[in-house]
């Protein structure tokens, strides 16, 4: 494939909604500069949005933020997705819900619920959180979702102040009646890199974590399916980030800006353009911030000849900026980045230095 | 969900509520709709899913499909009966 052939089309809609959201997670993966309410898209420019994106064949909305359960009009945004055939995930932390919205949620059309949990434990939650009561009311608002009938995933993002955790998140999750866990060991951008000498497992830690996933995976077989997602810093090969540039997804954040992930807004080099000012198929084929890493063209060594190239894309180009200073340059993720080493060594140490207090998830923080 | 489902003869296999089995016009394919995935199953998996209807039992499937196909029950039995079991193992098929 050849950088600016043609794409295909977008698998699914990560819709930001709103950065909006009562709790301040320091891992959150929004950007550092968080959009206020009055600058947000509309529900008419949302409706139209939708019906764009299923005209390009977007099979998938995720509904997420900030937390999207603070737009009012989120139930006339699941209906629009719904009648365009799209499967419509809400991806919530659950604290502004209550049994009547879940239930017009349902109404509307709503496919799955997708709640995160910041632990097992309600004080280190709520401390991880930031926000007092938090736990009691997700466990509250999981079991409505159940209720009325709705999937239910539990989102647990895990670093070494819960990991030791994690079988108990994991009964948690039986417990909820969850058809699918997710296991997500933080990614390090936007909060979360800010947060990241607080948050970093150790290697043991992490290796613990794993043996601890692939034994509830066979335990647990057609009960509840368990997604992993590994922290890249441990890794000897990068993920490959989205699927790959503009290959399979679209992020629209709150004010409109199209993004080839939720991300990609940390390189300042890159153009973004706005459902505001063009229509999404136009900008899914050519916008500059999709051009710029779509296929291989864009690859300098060792990607470019590297026989895995179409299986990673080159990994991620937000961690290549953050860590390397150049969006361009190879996932220090990857063990053939001459950076890899070095990745390693700092997550070790930072691993196992005390760790600094949380900065909040805050707007000015 | 209570444990493992194991799919007999007897069982009725069915989509459960969260995975969606879908003609999406525009591919001109048929496509699995799950929670973060999306999934294009080949011609024979969208032939036994969507008998999959939550009334017929996998021995009324497996028969249905041996008819269709002009081949003995018994030859098909396991094949179908396998695939079935992986989806059910995913969580992409109950019963």
């Amino acid at each position: 494939m050849s950088a600016a052939a043609a794409p295909g089309a977008p698998l699914a809609l990560l819709a930001e909604l709103t950065h909006r959201c009562p709790l301040q997670c320091p891992y959150c993966s929004n950007p550092i500069n968080l959009e206020r309410a009055s600058s947000e898209l509309t529900t008419e420019e949302w409706r139209r949005v939708i019906v764009e994106a299923a005209d390009l064949g977007a099979l998938q909305i995720h509904l997420s933020g900030g937390e999207p359960t603070v737009r009012r009009d989120l139930e006339e945004i699941i209906a629009a997705s719904s009648e365009e055939g799209l499967y419509t995930n809400l991806i919530t932390s659950a604290v502004l819900l209550d049994a009547e919205r879940i239930g017009r949620l349902a109404e509307v059309g709503l496919d799955h619920v997708q709640i995160s949990f910041q632990d097992n434990e309600a004080g280190n939650a709520d401390r991880i959180g930031g926000y007092a009561g938090g736990h009691e009311k997700k466990q509250a608002v999981a079991k409505l979702v159940r209720s009325v009938g709705l999937p239910l995933t539990v989102n647990a993002v895990m670093h070494r102040q819960n990991l030791e955790n994690l079988d108990a998140v994991i009964d948690m999750a039986v417990g909820l009646d969850a058809e699918r866990l997710e296991v997500a060991h933080v990614q390090y951008y936007g909060w979360a890199l800010r947060n990241r000498a607080a948050l970093m497992p150790s290697r043991d830690q992490l290796d613990r974590a794993t043996e601890v996933v692939d034994a509830a995976r066979e335990r647990l077989a057609g009960r509840l399916a368990i997604d992993y997602v590994v922290p890249d810093y441990y890794a000897r090969r990068p993920k490959a980030c989205m699927g790959g540039w503009g290959r399979r997804f679209l992020n629209i954040d709150p004010l409109g800006r199209v993004l080839p992930c939720h991300a990609a807004a940390t390189i300042t080099e890159l153009e973004f353009w706005s459902v505001r000012d063009r229509p999404l198929a136009e900008i899914w084929q050519s916008s500059p911030a999709f051009l710029r890493f779509r296929g291989t063209d864009w690859m300098p060594e060792p990607c470019r000849s590297c026989d895995r190239r179409e299986i990673d894309w080159g990994g991620c180009r937000c961690q290549a900026l953050a860590l390397t200073g150049d969006a361009a340059n190879t996932d220090p993720a990857c063990e053939k980045s001459p950076l890899h080493a070095s990745m390693f060594e700092m997550a070790a140490t930072e691993s196992t230095t005390a760790p600094p207090d949380f900065i909040y998830r805050r707007i000015g923080a | 969900m209570t444990g493992r489902v194991v799919l007999g003869t007897d069982s009725v296999p069915s989509l459960p509520r969260h995975i969606k089995l879908r003609w999406d016009k525009r591919r001109e394919k048929w496509v699995i709709q799950a929670p973060e995935k999306v999934m294009f199953p080949d011609e024979i998996a969208v032939e036994i899913l969507n008998k999959c209807d939550g009334a017929a039992t996998l021995g009324e499937i497996v028969a249905a499909l041996a008819a269709e196909y002009d081949e003995k029950p018994e030859d098909i039995a396991a094949d179908v009966t396998e695939m079935l079991q992986d989806l059910a193992d995913k969580g992409y098929v109950t019963a």
